[in-house]
């Protein structure tokens, strides 16, 4: 034994890292198990409920005490431990029955036998059109999630290969805000788990928009890091840097982070004898003082997230963490971004309560950064058709620059603007705010679809 | 394999010791020991090989947390290569 510095490790990088843990919010996101369903299929939904929950919790029985094992010894909080499965539209295909909220309370049986705080695939991906089971499905939304505790749901409306499936988005305007009624008792919470995407990744392990893709293997392993604090910590312990500087501050922060969640992926792949699927590369906010994407934003020089500015801070803070982490991943997937959920982020929750942050400029960050209009509460009276032309906008985004963008509002049944909801936890608060009123019913009410831009064309 | 026991807090009479301590009930051998100050508070970190470790290296942890709290202190055990996937390429 002799004294002095570590030979092995430097002792600056391990006092950086307990800093980052102890007072910057670094943690794993998320490790979720993806689980394919397609051989639960059967046309008895009683017996392939029974395949699916047998299979969930043959799969995944020792996922949470793994994750909580690899925590203590590397010393991160790992907060969510996941499952992802088969889209259920494609098992509801096989059944001969009409109702088929029986799938989600399978899964939703499952998910508190194994411990996981949410599951998600009560999904179906109608970007060209509808196939047997995804009517089914789609109309079983409301009553799914309202029925069930962890169960997420997700559509997919659009991608830069199909177009966008018009019918589909003027359906899901409907079901978004009858989701909302029938867990108004609730503070609407059913539509904080319903995600309207275009372009859906197949290996998100993020809710609400996790599924497992068919071109997945059986079983697989992907891992959500996070973050914001440690970006932002990083950005205020310098001054005076020039843009390029701050993009090279975040980029390094972001290996750092990566490399931490690449470490619990691999491990967790080789204890649970799943192989590895990919590390998702995002800045996720939670409501907690100190984990704001938001706040990153307005450390670089934003009087408050939503400013004029905001757009041009958010593109290069989402493309500096997407160039940090790349190199510190052997598989990068899933969303990989920034995000920005209103409710779940500390300044935007502020930002959007003075009104500095606004409906329009959030539907601008979305064409630069990693989801879309996320966790944002609306008036409960905003008629279907404009949920639908808000889906549809933010599709067009997606569909036209070939990434992901998404939908995720909650109409804040019996509130108008101004007025809060509250889930509590991970999902947060916040207020309700303000839509154009100004009607897109005809527009809307067109259906068909909307066909693949030539950006779709690169064979 | 070794793991890295890092002790945060007001520095009192004793504290090597008694980590010292765990670690020989447990097996673990101590090869470093590095002494530094974080925002005014005193860091001792320890750089142990946890091989022949005779008990579960989450007990380890358990253990000196334990006597953590008790001396008003923090004492994080974590694995190296959490350090060592973050800090080198």
């Amino acid at each position: 034994m002799h004294m002095g510095g570590l030979n092995i490790i430097n002792s600056h990088d391990i006092l950086e890292t307990i800093n980052m843990i102890d007072n910057e919010n670094l943690d794993v996101r998320t490790i979720t198990m993806g689980i394919s369903l397609l051989d639960c299929a059967d046309s008895n939904i009683d017996r392939a409920c029974d395949k699916i929950y047998d299979k969930i919790c043959r799969y995944a029985k020792d996922l949470v005490t793994t994750g909580e094992e690899i925590s203590a010894q590397y010393g991160i909080p790992i907060i969510n431990k996941r499952v992802a499965v088969t889209p259920i539209a494609m098992l509801a295909a096989s059944c001969q029955t009409q109702s088929i909220v029986k799938f989600a309370k399978a899964l939703d049986k499952a998910a508190h036998e194994i411990g996981v705080n949410f599951i998600g695939g009560y999904s179906a991906l109608v970007q060209k059109g509808f196939a047997a089971g995804d009517y089914a499905l789609i109309d079983s939304i409301p009553e799914a999630l309202a029925a069930t505790e962890r169960v997420c749901s997700s559509v997919n409306i659009g991608s830069t290969k199909a177009g966008i499936n018009m019918d589909a988005v003027a359906m899901m305007g409907g079901i978004i805000k009858k989701t909302a009624e029938l867990t108004a008792d609730r503070n609407c919470i059913g539509a904080a788990k319903l995600v309207v995407f275009c372009n859906a990744p197949e290996d998100n392990p993020f809710m609400a928009g996790a599924f497992h893709g068919v071109g997945e293997p059986d079983c697989v392993i992907n891992v959500g890091v996070s973050g914001p604090g440690v970006v932002r910590a990083a950005l205020a312990k310098s001054d005076n840097l020039d843009l390029a500087e701050v993009s090279d501050l975040i980029k390094k922060t972001a290996f750092k982070i990566t490399r931490m969640g690449q470490l619990v992926a691999r491990e967790a792949s080789k204890r649970l004898c799943v192989p590895f699927g990919i590390v998702d590369l995002s800045l996720a906010p939670t409501p907690a003082i100190g984990d704001s994407v938001a706040h990153i934003l307005e450390e670089m020089g934003l009087e408050m997230c939503g400013a004029h500015g905001t757009t041009a801070a958010l593109a290069l803070l989402n493309d500096a963490v997407k160039k940090g982490g790349i190199m510190a991943s052997s598989h990068v997937g899933g969303l990989s971004g920034a995000f920005i959920p209103v409710t779940e982020d500390a300044g935007m929750i502020d930002a959007a309560r003075c009104g500095t942050l606004t409906l329009n400029k959030l539907e601008a960050m979305t064409a630069v950064c990693s989801v879309g209009l996320d966790m944002i509460n609306i008036p409960g009276d905003t008629p279907p058709e404009i949920i639908s032309a808000i889906i549809a906008d933010e599709a067009a985004i997606g569909m036209i620059n070939s990434k992901t963008t998404a939908v995720r509002l909650i109409p804040a049944i019996g509130k108008k603007v101004g007025d809060e909801l509250n889930f509590g936890g991970l999902l947060g608060s916040g207020p309700v705010m303000d839509v154009n009123p100004a009607s897109p019913a005809v527009f809307i009410g067109r259906g068909g679809r909307i066909p693949a831009p030539i950006q779709s064309l690169k064979n | 394999m070794k793991a890295v026991i890092t002790v945060i807090g007001k520095d009192t009479v004793g504290i090597l010791a008694k980590v010292s301590n765990i670690c020989a009930e447990c097996d673990a051998n101590i090869t470093e020991v590095t002494q530094s100050v974080l925002q005014d508070l005193f860091a001792m970190i320890m750089l142990v090989d946890i091989d022949k470790l005779n008990i579960p290296f989450v007990e380890l942890s358990q253990r000196l947390t334990k006597l953590g709290d008790e001396m008003n202190l923090k004492i994080l055990t974590m694995h190296e290569d959490i350090f060592n996937s973050m800090h080198k390429i």
